[in-house]
């Protein structure tokens, strides 16, 4: 094939040596994708519709053209999976009226700086003089507390189980050192109740494509109710382009004999039973409470309040805020697309008054929401 | 939910560990995993910061040689099908 | 569209959608002329008979000291590459200096130094400047604009339009991509993740001339700046009648840019490069100008990286390092890193 010895040729004789980056090149061998999308097309006969709930996930069938190497009879939908477009406009209100409190530094990852609030962005509020910085871990932000001891900082935590001990560390950590002008406004969530939400609204799938970093954290007997009640498969799943194509596969042999279950394809780091040190965490600075689903609603015990022992880290207790009413768009239905229920080219807004440039809902801000991801990678979009 | 990324540990100090990923360097805490465990050569999943679990070398040779098995599949599957004029799953 | 009570955002300032918007909507719409619509890196004018090119830029970069260089390198390489890649042989520069109350004499010397040698090595004259003063904090320590000026090579006016692009030619770029915008975030060290990896900022006059001094069939060339490999692809492909497929495994990356990139969730396409030259070349000489580029220093690396097809116009597709597919679009604004 033209490609590949056109690619060893450059690794044998390149002025330069290519180094595999370990435990991610080999599972990106263009060799192995093809002839298990080969086996793929062989298997699948009966009509499939997987989802996944994990943005990462989504990002990366985008990026590697999975979905161009999959026969027709299998569909690919992607679900609630991006902590950022599952956030209510009200916690960015939220966040953005911290912003604007004396000698407040708002800390935060950089997937929430262009996500819409009700009137502003946390990008436009920093253009306006707020003090909202980006960082790439919790431990930045306790870095500059440390460095800032008269100024709080407020760190704004958001994503599932992967992130959430993170964010537990971060305030143990902020506990032991006693950094007290340190907290976390938490909007952290868990994967489980979503995943039933869905199929209670009577979304239509055959199986779960299981978040891997997820359940690198909780273990796999966390999915054990999906085969049970619903019966419906969850491969979890690693993201590199081998991954995600065995796990089509072991999804489509499941459906294939009628034999949903539950099966971990990504073994180098999801075991059965999780992390239990970073559960033990979790366990210990949050408690479960009922939250607010942007597409899905009110589900109970699906998201993380941190426990009152931690109640001087916990910036709902320690800030009064007003905080504006919160305002949906009309024309966006970011929810119907969260739930796989409609596609982004339904949307009368897609494409038009909504665009990566100027995003109106959360699917379309976040790289990975469904309709950012059409957009980008589609060629229908435009 | 996702974007970790396996990485060397090259060095550790306390709850923390300096990891490489590809000639790039990171110093990353490793609160989340038991330290015993760990040693400089292992290879983790880094994720803001945080190394959240050690990678399994037994299992990911275990995943490398299934993904060898689906081309004996593959094509002893198209042999079948030569022989008997279907597709069997 | 911007309404009156929006303000500038980075994004506006990173080289993706929202600055092309704002160029578009703002400035062009205001100082409309014929030269300035075109949007070219570098105005193509004419004095009497002589066909002269002329370009700006501003350098506002943070950290001043980077690896592999310093905002003195990127003041003389920006404007001359855009001269270059414009078919036009760069000439003059103006310089004129921003400079904030408290900046270390010793650091504006260093810069000054390496303006004087690349500029040199580049053979361009400096022959006006400027010099302002601001009172501290007005300023982020210091920002660089250069004007440059150029002749017109004979034939070659045409080259930054991409007029002359068609079906069945070939990409080309020099080197390895992502070198400078990973090695500036690397020495930011808001991240803390320190790489082994240098700025690729070079001046092209040179390697430009190589190659059009031993085979012609250039159809265009851009730079590569802000924006990347990615962005001028997008810009290019637009409102075509062809299309452009690039191939993931060509494209030259070194291991240490990947390594960032992929910890914090970034396309090696759409980041900045400060030395790397984008050639569309007639297909049948395209293995002629790849020899070319990598018998010059700054070509070493050089790779045929796509193609200019018939299908899918207006679009750039990428070929994946799977063989998958997938369209490579302008980005919106700054990559972040992201959690997800």
């Amino acid at each position: 094939m033209y490609l590949s010895t056109k690619r060893k040729y450059r690794l044998e004789n390149a002025s330069y040596k290519v180094e595999i980056m370990k435990y991610i090149d080999e599972y990106r061998d263009k060799d192995k994708v093809l002839s298990l999308a080969a086996l793929i097309r062989k298997t699948s006969v009966k009509p499939i519709r997987l989802m996944e709930v994990c943005g990462g996930h989504t990002m990366s069938i985008q990026r590697f053209g999975i979905p161009s190497l999959l026969p027709e009879t299998i569909e690919l939908v992607s679900g609630p999976g991006c902590p950022v477009c599952v956030t209510s406009r009200s916690f960015i209100d939220q966040a953005i009226a911290y912003s604007k409190l004396e000698n407040v530094i708002i800390t935060t990852y950089g997937d929430l700086i262009r996500v819409p609030g009700s009137t502003s962005t946390l990008d436009k509020e920093k253009a306006a003089g707020a003090d909202i910085r980006m960082v790439y871990s919790i431990l930045d932000a306790l870095n500059i507390a440390k460095a800032n001891k008269h100024k709080k900082v407020i760190f704004l935590g958001i994503g599932f189980e992967t992130t959430s001990p993170a964010s537990a560390a971060g305030i143990i950590k902020a506990q032991m050192a006693g950094l007290f002008n340190f907290s976390v406004f938490s909007a952290h969530k868990i994967m489980p109740p979503p995943m039933a939400a869905l199929i209670d609204e009577g979304v239509n799938i055959n199986g779960y494509i299981g978040p891997g970093h997820v359940s690198t954290i909780t273990g796999s007997h966390i999915y054990d109710f999906i085969p049970q009640k619903y019966g419906l498969g969850v491969v979890i799943s690693g993201f590199e382009p081998l991954d995600l194509l065995q796990s089509v596969y072991m999804l489509v042999k499941q459906h294939e004999t009628n034999s949903p279950k539950v099966e971990i394809q990504y073994s180098r780091v999801v075991k059965p039973e999780g992390n239990a040190k970073a559960q033990d965490m979790l366990d210990e600075v949050f408690y479960l409470r009922k939250d607010w689903w942007r597409g899905l609603g009110e589900l109970e015990a699906s998201g993380m309040g941190i426990r009152d022992k931690y109640a001087e880290f916990d910036a709902e207790k320690q800030f009064d805020v007003e905080v504006e009413p919160t305002r949906e768009d009309k024309g966006c239905i970011c929810g119907d697309i969260l739930k796989g229920l409609k596609k982004p080219s339904d949307c009368k807004l897609f494409g038009k008054a909504c665009t990566p440039a100027e995003p109106v809902g959360a699917c379309m801000v976040s790289n990975e929401g469904a309709c950012h991801a059409y957009y980008r990678y589609n060629k229908d979009s435009q | 939910m996702c974007l970790s990324i396996p990485a060397k540990i090259e060095q550790i100090e306390g709850d923390m560990a300096l990891c490489t990923v590809g000639g790039a360097e990171y110093h990353a805490s490793i609160q989340m995993l038991d330290y015993e465990e760990l040693n400089v050569g292992d290879y983790v999943l880094l994720h803001t910061g945080f190394a959240i679990q050690k990678i399994s070398k037994e299992e990911a040779d275990e995943t490398l040689k299934i993904f060898n098995e689906f081309e004996k599949l593959n094509v002893s599957l198209d042999e079948e099908e030569i022989q008997t004029g279907k597709r069997i799953v | 569209m911007m309404k009156k009570n929006d303000k500038i955002l980075l994004g506006h300032g990173s080289g993706g959608r929202l600055s092309h918007e704002l160029i578009r909507d703002l400035f062009v719409k205001h100082f409309s002329n014929p030269t300035l619509i075109k949007q070219s890196d570098a105005a193509l004018l004419q004095l009497g008979s002589t066909h002269v090119a002329m370009t700006t830029d501003a350098f506002v970069v943070d950290p001043l000291f980077f690896p592999g260089g310093n905002i003195g390198n990127l003041a003389i390489a920006g404007t001359v590459n855009d001269l270059s890649v414009s078919g036009a042989i760069p000439r003059y520069l103006s310089a004129s200096f921003i400079i904030e109350e408290g900046l270390p004499f010793e650091a504006l010397e260093q810069v000054v130094i390496t303006m004087a040698e690349e500029a040199r090595k580049a053979s361009v004259e400096i022959v006006t400047g400027d010099t302002k003063v601001v009172d501290r904090g007005k300023c982020d320590k210091l920002f660089i604009n250069t004007t440059g000026i150029g002749e017109i090579r004979a034939g070659a006016g045409n080259i930054a339009s991409g007029d002359l692009i068609k079906a069945g030619d070939k990409i080309l770029v020099n080197g390895f991509i992502g070198d400078h915008g990973m090695a500036v975030m690397s020495a930011r060290n808001q991240l803390h993740i320190k790489a082994p990896v240098e700025s690729d900022c070079a001046c092209l006059n040179g390697l430009i001339d190589h190659v059009f001094n031993a085979t012609g069939e250039v159809h265009f060339m851009r730079d590569a700046t802000r924006g990347g490999v990615g962005t001028v692809m997008a810009e290019i492909v637009a409102s075509r009648p062809w299309g452009i497929q690039l191939f993931e495994a060509e494209i030259p990356i070194r291991q240490a840019v990947r390594g960032i990139c992929e910890l914090l969730g970034f396309d090696p396409l759409y980041v900045a490069n400060e030395g790397k030259v984008v050639m569309v070349v007639d297909g049948a000489f395209a293995d002629k100008v790849l020899q070319q580029l990598k018998s010059h220093p700054l070509g070493q690396d050089a790779a045929i990286i796509g193609e200019v097809v018939e299908r899918h116009p207006g679009k750039t597709w990428l070929q994946t390092s799977i063989g998958g597919n997938r369209i490579v679009d302008m980005p919106a604004g700054e990559q972040l890193p992201r959690i997800c």
